[in-house]
């Protein structure tokens, strides 16, 4: 059998103990362990971003981590952004209303994304928006209104802040 | 109902409806194929060959079921499956009848050739198996270009296929056109090559296939685009009667025609499932999918057009061939993109006489799939490359050459026996020139010229048949014809509807626009109008969603059915109001009413009660029930919907690079139907003909390994290769179908290519270097300029 450890992973603000074998990914753990399958993967090599997920409210690749080496890390899934009655947050709002997505199967990770991005960088231009935005692939949207999206969220954002 | 949601006649169809599948999939709640999961399922991966062609002489997978957690391995032999054959009812000089087998028996013909199956208990353990696989190959030539696999000598795929040519047709020959070319007063030719390309959902492909007791029935969920013809094809191969599989497609995500075809693994997987007696799950992984799974678009075309001197084409001579790789696919075959480039060619030309030769040949490289556009990115290359090459050498303004052969009365029959029906041809390329011109594009190229920048200006001109006809597909002899759907309407008795569709969304949007269309002809709120897809067993029959036939096609049937329930309506309410059913209508707020007297009115759940639990009251002949079938087949040659695509580039002579500055399309889809949704999926097909144009091609190597195994070797462009689109609307709204909507799906991937290969060209003007291929070579482009451009900007420096 192959090795296992036993680790404590804090996901989405809940505890889990896990016994899983070193070499697991993740976001396989994520997925396949913690049933939270909205963290999607899409090339298993770093590259198309639809994996991203943040620790320590950094963007990260969960296909390129090993769950064994973010025990004691702050784990956060495209899950966690919707209120707890299931509403969608500002950012998944500005997604549908600027139509950011089409199959879907990247938008977790553009999200996940953004949402690191923009908790670090509120003021973003739309140039660094669209730079950030280059860290990740779509095939269905040609990008523009992912950058649309995130532009509006942040300016909204922006907005509340200084009318609150 | 939403404010400011309503199309301007008050009507769903025609407003950007927010989508209905978009609050499941922001928020992780979408469920695609690798998201679902079943008791005791077991994981597969599979042995793939290592060599692009060899005799297989023996397979041993004795040490992979050592590997601990394995749990069955199984070969061709094993499984004992009947082969994938795809058939066009042509004669045999035309087309070469071959045989896809579901995994390779004695043969391989590409690397990565699924030849056996390893099934464990985890997929990490799948891989450790497959390690242990022993396959013992014999060498055979690779034939890895179009060259190699027309030699005289050449080592041949199939033995069935002579010349390794699997489709060789020769069609419409225009009377005397050989005697046109002779009195032209100009020939003008050009040669030009497509890249093969990676259709590159960004969900790979994949399965979870078990048998249900209960239902005798092997249970297939699959991401496809194909859902009955999935169903068929296991069936068939597994000697199963049909009802016996059920296919159900989750959330998927993306197919672009990639999962358009029947895929080997989907087959053999889903037979293991079968003979296991439990779940098995294929997920692919990306490298599999970017060089075992299904390509497209490798393409060669060698065109002659006649021109008059005032730039007038007079007939088009073309001799196309098509890379389609080691097998013909099924249900697709080889055929797809041969026969789709013969007919479609002249595009939005008048064209007096036309003689196309369409082959299609073997090589040992991973089959072709239809990939969004099929062909017709390339023949718009050829076209918008004549056009611009009869301007250069006529000495004429290259738009006013477009303009002079623009069709522009309608319906049009042109010489490849096509009429099209009513667009916007003229009217899309004059807006798209001014909204250049206007934003100010054409100065700063002549600024950016006098300080030493290269920029360029190119335009592509197109209409693309959506919704592909009866007749279109008699024209292209398949055996299976696809060009109806069929749809069913339950209405429930709180007045709700489900609406079947045969069509199969994956991204484009249906369960909005779809049920936009339902909810106009039934007068009611969008969310009691549920679309409901992708299941074999809710769904009679249909062909799935391809060639921007969704809204069209699926869209007719759906408005069908839905019209038929609002006579079933009319009918019940008529009876119970004992007045005459021409004398009920429906009133708009969900219930039908006598016309002249209002206040006598039925609501649907009113009239849905009686349907159900009164049926004593019910006229004679009846329900019970209130449900409805309707159907469409486009009968007429298809619809074509349009555009114009203007490009600004700038290239940067110190690395070759194309920058994208500005992007324009004008679009005409008739009556878009949520154009939100159209705007998206034109956008998105931009972005990807764009891709095709400059950064994506699956190369391989002399022995036929391929090159581009990872998204480190195969470019996909990101957000900073992509620039914002511009899109502007015209409507030319279709009389041929039932919500006036042409498709699409497919469009905006036809026309990036020719258009940023002709800004760049533009761009290149001085140096005299043109560009007929894709991708363009940034090599290329860099040496093109090493010297500086030669033009009126040249001698100041570009400081």
């Amino acid at each position: 059998m192959p090795d296992i450890q036993l680790i404590e992973l804090n996901v989405n603000g809940e505890s889990h103990d896990l016994a899983i074998p070193p070499r697991r990914t993740l976001a396989d753990v994520l997925r396949h362990d913690l049933g939270l399958t909205g963290t999607h993967v899409g090339c298993e090599h770093g590259i198309c971003g639809a994996c991203t997920v943040l620790i320590d409210g950094a963007p990260a690749r969960a296909c390129l981590t090993f769950a064994v080496q973010v025990e004691g890390a702050e784990i956060r899934t495209v899950e966690s952004l919707a209120g707890p009655d299931g509403a969608m947050n500002d950012l998944q709002q500005a997604f549908t209303d600027h139509h950011g997505l089409q199959c879907g199967f990247c938008t977790p990770g553009f999200l996940m994304l953004a949402e690191g991005y923009l908790a670090e960088e509120p003021e973003p231009t739309r140039e660094e928006i669209r730079e950030v935005v280059a860290s990740n692939i779509c095939r269905c949207t040609g990008y523009h209104t992912i950058v649309d999206a995130i532009e509006h969220c942040a300016r909204k954002r922006r907005a509340d802040c200084a009318s609150g | 109902m939403k404010e400011g949601r309503i199309g301007a006649n008050g009507t769903w169809v025609g407003a950007s409806v927010p989508r209905r599948e978009d609050p499941r999939l922001l928020t992780g709640r979408g469920r695609y194929v690798d998201d679902l999961t079943a008791q005791g399922m077991l994981h597969a991966q599979f042995v793939r060959s290592n060599e692009a062609h060899a005799r297989i002489v023996s397979v041993d997978l004795s040490e992979v079921l050592n590997v601990p957690g394995v749990v069955a391995a199984f070969t061709a032999d094993d499984l004992n499956l009947r082969d994938m054959v795809g058939v066009m009812e042509r004669p045999e000089h035309e087309f070469r009848v071959t045989a896809m087998p579901v995994l390779a028996r004695d043969r391989v013909r590409f690397a990565g050739e699924p030849i056996a199956i390893v099934i464990a208990t985890d997929p990490y353990t799948a891989e450790d198996g497959l390690e242990a696989a022993v396959v013992t190959y014999e060498p055979l030539p690779p034939v890895v270009s179009e060259e190699a696999a027309l030699a005289p000598d050449a080592v041949l795929l199939h033995d069935e296929a002579p010349d390794n040519t699997y489709v060789d047709v020769t069609m419409f020959a225009t009377e005397g056109i050989d005697a046109v070319f002779d009195d032209a007063h100009r020939v003008i030719g050009v040669d030009l090559r497509s890249g093969r390309q990676n259709a590159l959902p960004m969900e790979t492909r994949g399965v979870v296939a078990e048998w249900i007791d209960r239902d005798e029935q092997l249970l297939v969920r699959t991401c496809t685009q194909i859902p009955h013809t999935i169903r068929d094809t296991v069936a068939a191969c597994a000697g199963l009667d049909e009802r016996q599989v059920r296919v159900i497609v989750p959330d998927m995500g993306g197919g672009f025609g990639q999962k358009s075809c029947v895929g080997r693994e989907e087959v053999a997987a889903a037979a293991a499932a079968l003979r296991l007696r439990r779940p098995v799950k294929w997920i692919e992984d990306r490298r599999d999918n970017l060089t075992a799974s299904f390509l497209g678009r490798e393409q060669h075309y060698r065109a002659r057009a006649a021109f008059d001197a005032e730039g007038h084409l007079l007939a088009l001579d073309t001799d196309v061939i098509c890379d389609m790789g080691a097998y013909s696919a099924y249900p697709s075959t080889a055929a797809i993109e041969p026969m789709m480039a013969a007919v479609e060619m002249p595009g939005v030309y008048k064209l007096p006489a036309y003689r196309v030769r369409a082959r299609a040949i073997a090589t040992n490289k991973a089959p072709t799939a239809a990939y969004r556009g099929v062909s017709r990115p390339q023949c718009v290359m050829v076209m918008e490359r004549l056009m611009e090459r009869a301007a250069r050498e006529l000495g004429l303004d290259a738009l006013d050459v477009r303009r002079r052969n623009l069709i522009t009365t309608f319906p049009y029959k042109n010489s490849n026996n096509i009429t099209y029906d009513p667009g916007s041809y003229l009217e899309s390329l004059n807006l798209c020139e001014q909204t250049l011109r206007e934003e100010g594009w054409y100065e700063r190229k002549a600024e950016a010229a006098a300080s030493g920048r290269v920029m360029g200006i190119g335009y592509a001109c197109y209409s693309e048949r959506t919704a592909l006809a009866s007749t279109a597909f008699s024209e292209r002899k398949p055996r299976a014809l696809v060009s109806f759907d069929m749809s069913d309407i339950t209405m429930d008795m709180t007045g709700s509807v489900r609406v079947t569709t045969g069509t199969l969304s994956h991204g484009q949007s249906h369960e909005t626009t779809m049920a936009q269309i339902v909810a106009d002809r039934l007068s009611l709120p969008i969310d009691k109008v549920k679309i409901v897809q992708g299941d074999t067993d809710k769904i009679t029959y249909g062909f799935g969603s391809f060639a921007s036939r969704s809204i069209v096609i699926g869209g007719g049937a759906v408005a069908a059915a839905a019209v038929a329930l609002t006579d079933q309506l009319r009918i019940l309410a008529a009876h119970l109001l004992e007045v005459d059913t021409d004398a009920v209508e429906l009133d708009g707020e969900g219930g039908v009413r006598v016309r002249d007297e209002p206040e006598r009115r039925l609501s649907y759940g009113d009239l849905a009660f009686v349907a159900y639990l009164q049926s004593p009251r019910l006229p004679k002949g009846f329900g019970p029930g209130l449900r409805a079938s309707g159907s469409y087949d486009m009968l007429a040659d298809g619809v074509f919907s349009n555009a114009t695509h203007g490009v600004v580039v700038e290239l940067d002579p110190g690395t070759g690079g194309v920058r994208i500055l500005r992007y324009v399309c004008v679009e005409d889809v008739g009556v878009a139907i949520n154009p939100q949704v159209v705007e998206g999926q034109c956008r998105g097909g931009i972005a990807q003909g764009i891709a095709g144009a400059l950064f994506e091609e699956v190369r391989y190597d002399p022995s036929g390994q391929p090159l581009a195994p990872s998204f480190m070797e195969y470019k996909v462009p990101t957000a900073m290769e992509i620039p914002d689109i511009r899109i502007e609307h015209l409507e030319t709204p279709s009389a041929l179908t039932e919500s006036g909507a042409k498709g699409a799906g497919e469009g905006g991937t036809i026309g990036a290519p020719a258009a940023v290969l002709n800004a760049v060209n533009d761009a290149l003007r001085d140096t005299g270097v043109e560009f007929d291929d894709t991708p363009i070579s940034r090599e290329l482009v860099y040496r093109a300029l090493e010297n500086g451009p030669v033009g009126p900007g040249a001698a100041t420096p570009a400081h």
